[in-house]
């Protein structure tokens, strides 16, 4: 359980750790903290808002697969074979879904613990799936096609690889810790 | 791929709805969840505001150059085809300490400029170098300190430990990272992998700058 105290307390004392020390740090670099604060806050409204129409299609369409009573059935189906590995049905959409796409799985792990709630089991394990791993396909695209590189070579495979990586880990720790 | 599992999702809850006779819930779920959505984006503002406030004081404040020279060994080794005073190197360092921080904006612009440096280095220009795709694996799998995105969400969501998600979150990409790389190392070695022309190797990352 030692494990699970230093995990708790790391997680409890970085970001109250970071919100002091950053601006400390600016403050003896002589940056103007609070200009400079302004200013990187004036973003947090934009992100918010350029997610908004990702967030719509994508809960739209799993709130309509929801409703239909398809996923019901899609959750039944798949059952066994994640219940071997340990792995809660609600949380499989969004682990299939990251590499694709970081919004969309934003929108599938936000209606997991909005149904789950952000305490529950899975929605815990889904909060450590999103930050476990970056869009691959997106990142991939985006880096290639900024110097026109068409032969992507192991690329896609060590990506696909790491995602796997980071999602069979993230339900190993969940395990350990919740 | 995403545009079909979209239409996917969609085609497959009318379907399904009309054999149950749900389709009356179909809609419903339909306006509710286009409101949900944009409440969701709303809540998130407040947090993303304060994280990326206190990020950009980060950035002004060097820490972000700091990072980067305390990285600088360890890129290195992972890039020996790159000289070890090739700008391409200090740019990988800047994007991978900017992605650390969770400073998206930053980070990405500093990716693209490695990754133009790194075409400098390429013999084939269509095809990968050994370095990029070590880069990207970097990447796609980055490491994260502050994962603020899902903080905010759960905090909207009313989670009384939002937080609690930030270590299990750094371990498990950190084992994504693992294998990635290594993944990216051991590949790039099959036959099935290998660029038609051989690339040359630079004469001068043969026996200086390693650690």
């Amino acid at each position: 359980m030692t494990f699970a105290a230093l995990a708790n307390a790391i997680s409890t004392a970085l970001v109250p750790l970071l919100l002091l020390l950053i601006p400390l740090a600016g403050l003896l670099r002589k940056v103007r903290v609070y200009d400079a604060f302004v200013e990187g806050a004036k973003e947090g409204f934009n992100v918010a808002v350029r997610i908004i129409p990702f967030l719509v299609a994508m809960l739209v369409a799993i709130g309509m697969f929801r409703a239909s009573g398809a996923m019901a059935l899609l959750a039944r189906a798949v059952e066994p074979a994640t219940r071997l590995v340990g792995m809660p049905a609600e949380a499989l959409p969004a682990a299939l879904l990251r590499p694709l796409s970081g919004s969309g799985t934003l929108a599938l792990v936000s209606e997991v613990m909005r149904t789950n709630g952000p305490d529950s089991f899975v929605g815990r394990l889904v909060s450590t799936i999103y930050g476990s791993t970056e869009t691959t396909f997106y990142v991939l695209a985006v880096y290639f096609g900024a110097v026109g590189i068409r032969g992507t070579r192991h690329a896609v495979a060590a990506g696909l690889l790491g995602d796997l990586a980071g999602i069979a880990a993230a339900l190993l720790v969940c395990r350990l810790l919740f | 791929m995403l545009n079909a599992v979209w239409i996917g999702l969609i085609v497959i809850a009318v379907v399904v709805g009309a054999a149950t006779g749900r389709l009356d819930a179909v809609t419903k779920a339909a306006f509710d969840s286009s409101r949900g959505a944009v409440e969701l984006a709303i809540g998130l503002v407040g947090v993303m505001a304060l994280w990326l406030g206190v990020m950009k004081i980060a950035e002004e404040a060097g820490i972000v150059r700091v990072l980067a020279r305390l990285l600088r060994p360890v890129a290195r080794r992972l890039f020996p085809d790159v000289p070890a005073d090739h700008p391409a190197l200090a740019a990988i360092v800047l994007n991978v300490s900017a992605s650390w921080l969770g400073l998206g904006n930053a980070a990405t612009p500093l990716g693209l400029k490695a990754m133009e440096e790194l075409q400098k280095l390429n013999p084939a220009k269509d095809t990968a170098s050994n370095a990029m795709v070590t880069f990207l694996a970097l990447n796609t799998s980055s490491i994260t300190l502050v994962p603020a995105t899902i903080i905010a969400v759960r905090v909207t969501l009313g989670s009384a430990n939002p937080t609690e998600i930030v270590a299990p979150t750094i371990l498990a990409s950190a084992c994504a990272t693992v294998v990635a790389v290594g993944a990216a190392k051991l590949l790039e070695r099959l036959p099935v992998f290998r660029v038609a022309a051989p690339p040359t190797p630079h004469p001068e990352t043969a026996d200086e700058g390693r650690p």
